[in-house]
């Protein structure tokens, strides 16, 4: 099960309907062996596609070297499908490389740029199989 | 001396967990069969024998924090003290690639 606070929750959905018809990506970084998602870090998307993601290469250096002078992992690697369902495609699976992390995928399908619901779903995906987990999304602690 | 070379967690399975491994050699190519010696199967993690042998498209490998295919690729010149990061890439996407 992915739990995941209001507030990142909502910027991850933000970030995905601000990029629409292209593709957002993201990770929430959390302490080492935490499996709590807590630092929202959203990426660009290097490929400025609607159909593929990639982070840039430079970036994800700097990101990675952020979070281990953190003690820090990627908890949640996040991305966004904006013409098809929010489920990993042969792709996805293909270049899943992390796997501790949840993979979150948005889809944006229905409403695009504009408010309205979307498809939020997290996996685990392990050596090419996909597990469905539930999302569980907290309030914000007052 | 020798080159630190900073491992995934997705290869670690190779590196009995260690993050980080020592090796050698004159150029990337050479690191890399020198690590292969000492870490049996992770060179074909990092190169595709079915592409002529380059460096595999979803890894990224960075030599002092520059980004190898800047260097030259596996042509890429090492020395003693050289720090290496294995990274995999993030990505994905809708479509087959």
């Amino acid at each position: 099960m992915l739990k995941i606070d209001q507030a990142t929750y909502d910027a991850i959905v933000a970030h995905a309907k601000r990029d629409h018809p292209d593709e957002a990506c993201g990770i929430v970084a959390g302490p080492e062996g935490s499996d709590r998602p807590e630092r929202f870090v959203e990426m660009v998307n290097a490929a400025g596609s609607p159909t593929f993601y990639e982070f840039d290469s430079t970036d994800l250096l700097h990101l990675y070297k952020e979070m281990d002078a953190n003690d820090e992992e990627p908890v949640v690697i996040y991305h966004s499908h904006t013409a098809t369902e929010a489920y990993p495609s042969r792709t996805d699976i293909g270049l899943a490389m992390e796997p501790n992390a949840h993979y979150v995928l948005v889809s944006t399908r229905e409403h695009g740029n504009n408010p309205g619901p979307v498809e939020f779903r997290s996996y685990r995906i392990v050596d090419g199989d996909v597990t469905e987990e539930e999302v569980r999304v907290e309030p914000a602690e007052a | 001396m020798a080159i630190e070379v900073k491992i995934p967690t997705i290869l670690r399975t190779y590196t009995d967990g260690e993050k980080v491994v020592t090796g050698s050699g004159q150029s990337l190519a050479g690191l890399i069969d020198d690590l292969e010696t000492s870490h049996p199967g992770i060179k074909d993690r990092l190169v595709d024998a079915d592409k002529g042998g380059d460096l595999r498209r979803f890894v990224n490998i960075y030599v002092n924090d520059e980004d190898v295919r800047f260097l030259g690729g596996l042509e890429a010149s090492l020395t003693d003290g050289d720090q290496v990061v294995v990274l995999p890439a993030v990505a994905g996407g809708s479509l087959p690639v």
